[in-house]
């Protein structure tokens, strides 16, 4: 069972007290996208062995949504940080090359 | 036979005997016994029967690994099948019952079984029961259900109560011999907050019993030493009779104590779930002997070495008078060597070993135990106990040499260390050659949220065998957790302690290395489920090459004690069969609990009314006493109906609905999910959230709205109301209101969180009564109108007004789920029940009665009006509900909108909603019947083209009304369609509108 600090609230909340939302970063696609753009962002989802970016939501705590990073092979936790940006911080980012140095970076 | 020795028993109180009862027969023990030192002492070798063959069993262990001596404990509530005698302590009146037999245990029926045995190889069930299908059904099951089978589950409500404990903790130390001692020793010594848990009720595991020195004392004083300083310590906690049961992600780990299992009348919980959360786990779990896979291993009286010496020193209980010690290493000797010392004879130790050189043999021979090398045990004689056994050369197929009298084996084909925690979450084994065992790989350990190890091994459970190494280990292991989890930990060493040169082991995985096939036969390896050395090899021989498949099909290590005592014997024989590496066919998987806790403990007190805390309305109690025939709605419970005495539901049902529909009826609608939306974005953002424009609703009106989500399914429907220019309420189903919020709050966070929208959901600061019915008017006008004007002219359909009624502050909403003149009134929760009595009095000139919700949906069906959950599945879109009324054109963007435009969305062959109506009224189609057209298809199926989605007997229309999604249905109209029912009976229907009553709305308008 996970244990995610929530950004928002400053917890360190059990898996228990969170909901999950899958991956992170995704672009809304609405009535203008083509099919294939509508298609990825419905239905293509990264899954990867390694570093992730997920959406949690401190559901019986705060209730505010946040985002994770962390490797889901080895369930190391990279950090946690508000839901409302358009990619990881850059400290973040920089912290995950440093400890995983074949990380792709990330990809939106 | 097994019986009391004189003196010995360092565990046992000989001056408090105790009595109890195994199989009804009178026995008596001592406290501090175990039930299967209790039962040995009593000369009860046969305790059970085993799974398949219905062999005779008796007790092979002295601890968690016991595979074969499982009986029922107790009697009605607190009965509980398959509890091992050997970690079951006695106590007086303890009522033990054995299991897997019929009449009885001496004469069992199911031993036929065991003559057939050669008929039953591994995946007998499998291959036997493909065909004929219906054989399975009639012939096999009940036959196999009645033969198979452990325990019998118990009959009675559980009498006791269990609990959860939450504990945090910087170390959890698992075990309480030498290694867990010292390693909790030296991290309490750094300062750090230390738990350590032992299984049994004694602290010190094996050492005492094994004879070991420590630091110059004998091994007993050093352990109650080490106990009484870290009772001492105040940053850490003892807890013996608790046992390290699951490690989970994140340093997440459950013990599970048993608090009064021992002793009955102590109060409280009998059992207690530890959820604890560790930064660092040291798993100083022991190790576990593993038998020898020869003929006759499992006749009763043949023990593992380890155990028998436990029996002696432990309890003062010779499992036989003449024991004949089988082994591959020196360990068994100090077997051989404590049976001596307690006056009982040794014939000969049996080493498989071509030499057997070390101290411990030296010791032996000294006290004159015969020591044959190069020797296997070829068979054992006897049915239900050992009556000789079989010599021969380890290095042949097993012709005897020489018979030997005995009535007990002792056998130990050396140790496996105990990696169960270690693994559970992700740690890895090494194959260590020299001692033939897994032991973990240090540097491949469970990872945490740092990164880091969690989980360190120390001890036995880290592959050290000797009391010098076990302590120095276990002391690095409680040095590194201190500092790890910032403790200052000593610069000192470990106490000293004395040590035996020891010869290595060899591997023996087979007895006699070329046992001929009917030896292989008899030779088990998992004695639960009865697998053999040749089935193992029959798996590898039909191409099973993957350890967990040959598990699956040979059943081996798939028994409740989850092959503790000899996976790896299985193994090695898949390894040898295949020609391959022990380490390449590897280690099925090992998962929690380590040993089997009780579903009490899992449970907790989330049983009867805390299984699952229902939401109450406010008008709960009321209706409970008035006929409430009770239904569950999400966590609601809502009256189906409300019965009058003598009344049967159908015509409660009925009754209702009819009176709504021709004076008036009282609806508790508090559980309709109500959320506020408001901010200067708030009609941008329900716009987004519903199909059609709700931004331009007035204030002071209502309007219907349907919610998708992106996918484009419909989710959840509702009335909007507009309370002011920035302030939206929204209402959703009864079960969606907690959905919906959230799925609001999802939107508005992380997709506009810069818009500036608030949510609150309000359901429960809100009672809602719906007053239905041409008089309802009449009954709020009675009940004292102020501050609003419910008129017909004042307050039309689709509108609301506040002001108060009955005197109670009010909300007053003119909308229909029925199709009657209705007001549904919010006033606060507080004030809901006196508001439902005031409508009851003023209402009873009006013949006012309640309903609940089953005349709600049939209203609402004779409407045509859909609900959530029925006409929806989450793979129906609103236009597939002839819903295009309620899906804006104009709006650039809704969720769920692209959707929406998808090709196969657009697919007017799209199952649609239609009205069905019976050619014979008086049939009502059963709930989701399907409509079947044309001929079969190809696989023999019929073509099915839609479901019924509602049906019900509509007694305002005397008829039998239904919807149904019927592909391309609206295109039907006026069709008939086939209904199969089953036994070759067919209802037709007839395609209509769904709308059955009122389709001009002439009734609501009222």
């Amino acid at each position: 069972m996970l244990i995610l600090t929530c950004p928002n609230c400053g917890i360190a909340a059990d898996e228990t007290d969170l909901a999950p939302g899958g991956e992170a970063h995704i672009t809304r696609h609405g009535p203008e996208a083509s099919d294939d753009e509508f298609e990825g962002y419905l239905f293509h989802k990264r899954n990867p062995k390694g570093v992730h970016f997920e959406r949690w939501r401190h559901a019986f705590g705060c209730g505010k949504w946040f985002h994770a990073a962390r490797d889901t092979a080895t369930l190391e936790v990279f950090g946690t940080y508000p839901a409302q940006t358009l990619e990881p911080p850059k400290a973040l980012q920089a912290l995950i090359r440093k400890k995983r140095p074949d990380w792709e970076g990330f990809q939106k | 036979m097994s019986t009391r020795l004189a003196d010995t028993g360092r565990l046992i109180d000989r001056t408090k005997p105790l009595e109890f009862r195994f199989n009804g027969k009178r026995f008596k023990g001592f406290a501090g016994d175990t039930l299967a030192s209790a039962l040995l002492a009593n000369g009860q070798v046969l305790v059970g029967r085993s799974y398949k063959y219905h062999r005779p069993r008796g007790i092979i262990a002295a601890g968690p690994e016991e595979p074969n001596a499982l009986v029922g404990l107790g009697r009605e509530g607190r009965f509980e099948p398959n509890q091992r005698t050997t970690t079951t302590e006695l106590f007086d009146g303890l009522y033990a019952t054995s299991q897997n037999h019929w009449p009885s245990l001496e004469f069992d029926v199911g031993a036929v079984n065991r003559v057939m045995s050669r008929f039953f190889p591994a995946g007998f069930y499998y291959k036997t029961f493909m065909f004929p299908r219906f054989a399975w059904k009639h012939l096999f099951e009940p036959v196999v259900r009645q033969a198979a089978g452990l325990g019998k589950p118990p009959k009675h409500r559980d009498a006791d109560r269990y609990e959860y404990f939450y504990y945090h903790s910087d170390i959890v130390v698992i075990g309480g011999g030498i290694a867990g001692l010292q390693a909790a020793l030296q991290a309490g010594r750094a300062g750090v907050k230390v738990l350590l848990v032992e299984q049994t009720a004694h602290w010190g595991g094996r050492a005492p019993v094994d004879g070991a020195k420590i630091a110059g004392k004998p091994a007993a004083d050093w352990v109650a030493g080490a106990v009484a300083e870290l009772q001492a310590m105040d940053n850490v906690t003892l807890r013996n009779r608790t046992m390290g049961a699951g490690v989970y992600d994140h340093g997440y780990l459950t013990a599970y104590e048993r608090l009064s299992d021992h002793a009955p009348e102590i109060p409280g919980p009998r059992h207690r779930l530890w959820r604890i959360r560790a930064r660092r786990i040291i798993t100083a779990t022991g190790a576990i002997e593993r038998p020898l896979a020869f003929a006759g291993n499992d006749v009763p009286g043949v023990m593992l070495a380890g155990a028998v010496r436990d029996y002696v020193t432990n309890f003062g209980v010779s499992p036989g008078d003449r024991t004949v010690i089988v082994t591959n290493n020196d360990d068994a000797y100090r077997t051989a060597i404590a049976l001596k010392q307690a006056g009982l004879v040794v014939p000969a130790v049996i080493d498989a070993r071509d030499s057997a050189d070390g101290d411990l043999p030296a010791r032996a021979r000294k006290l004159g135990i015969r020591v044959d090398t190069g020797k296997a045990i070829a068979r054992v004689s006897g049915n239900k106990k050992v009556e000789g056994v079989s010599i021969c050369m380890q290095a042949g197929e097993g012709s005897a040499l020489e018979e030997i009298k005995c009535d007990a084996v002792a056998m130990s084909g050396g140790w496996s260390p105990v990696v169960h925690l270690w693994s559970h979450c992700g740690g890895k084994l090494d194959w260590d050659r020299d001692h033939a065992m897994f032991r973990p790989d240090p540097n491949r350990p469970p990872t945490g949220a740092d990164g880091a190890g969690f989980v360190i091994a120390a001890g036995t459970a880290n592959g050290h065998l000797d009391t010098a190494s076990v302590l120095a280990d276990a002391h690095e292991a409680g040095r590194r957790a201190a500092t790890e989890t910032g403790g200052k930990p000593a610069d000192d060493t470990a106490p000293q302690a004395a040590g035996e040169a020891a010869a290595p082991m060899l591997p023996v995985w087979q007895m006699p290395q070329g046992a001929s096939k009917k030896l292989q036969m008899k030779a088990f390896l998992d004695y639960q489920n009865d697998v053999k050395v040749s089935d193992v090899r029959l798996a590898a021989q039909e191409g099973y090459e993957s350890v967990e498949h040959t598990k699956r099909y040979t059943t081996l290590g798939m028994a409740s004690d989850q092959g503790k005592l000899s996976n790896i014997n299985g193994l090695a024989i898949l390894a040898d069969s295949l020609n391959a590496d022990i380490p390449a066919v590897g280690t099925t998987t090992f998962r929690p609990p380590y040993q089997p806790i009780s579903f009490g403990a899992i449970a907790g007190d989330a049983r009867g009314d805390l299984f699952k805390p229902v939401r109450r309305t406010p008008i709960h109690d009321w209706l409970d006493a008035n006929g409430a025939h009770w239904e569950p709605v999400a966590d609601w419970r809502r009256p189906y109906t409300l019965q009058k005495p003598g009344e049967s539901v159908k015509d409660a049902v009925r009754r209702e609905i009819l009176n709504t529909r021709q004076n008036v009826g009282l609806l508790d609608a508090s559980t309709l999910g109500k959320i506020i939306v408001k901010g200067p974005d708030a009609g941008r953002f329900v716009d987004m959230l519903y199909t059609n424009m709700m931004s331009n609703l007035a204030i002071g009106k209502c309007r219907y709205g349907l919610m998708c989500s992106e996918n484009g399914f419909l989710s959840d429907d509702g009335v909007v109301a507009r309370l002011s220019e920035d302030t939206f309420l929204c209402h959703t189903t009864s079960g969606g209101s907690d959905r919906i919020h959230a799925w609001m709050e999802e939107w508005l966070q992380t997709e506009w969180w810069d818009w500036k929208v608030y949510t609150a959901n309000v359901t429960e600061q809100w009672a809602q009564i719906g007053i239905v019915g041409p008089n309802a008017r009449k009954v709020i006008e009675a009940m004292g109108v102020e501050g609003m004007d419910v008129s017909r002219e004042a307050m039309p359909f689709m509108t609301f007004q506040d002001g108060s009624i009955a005197g109670i502050t009010a909300r007053a909403f003119r909308i229909s789920f029925s199709g009657e003149l209705s007001y549904e009134i919010a006033v606060p929760a507080s004030q809901g029940r006196a508001f439902w009595d005031a409508a009851l009095k003023a209402g009873a000139a009006h013949g006012i009665q309640p309903y609940g919700t089953e005349a709600l949906h049939v209203m609402r069906a004779e409407k045509g009006f859909i609900m959530i959950g029925d006409e929806t599945d989450g793979t129906v879109i609103p236009q597939d509900l002839g819903l295009h009324w309620a899906i804006s054109k104009k709006k650039a963007d809704f969720l769920g909108k692209r959707a929406q435009q998808r090709s196969f969305m657009r697919d007017e062959n799209r199952k649609q909603l239609v009205g069905l109506a019976t050619e014979d009224p008086a049939v009502v189609l059963p709930e989701a019947a399907h409509a079947i057209e044309g001929p079969k298809r190809d696989n023999g199926m019929e073509n099915i083209i839609g479901h019924v989605t509602s049906t019900y007997y509509s007694p305002t229309l005397n008829r039998s009304i239904a919807m149904a999604l019927i592909k391309g249905g609206s295109r039907r109209m006026g069709e008939v369609l086939s209904f199969p029912v089953g036994d070759g009976k067919v209802i037709r229907a007839k395609v209509v509108d769904p709308v059955f009553l009122d389709k001009d709305g002439e009734r609501q308008n009222a």
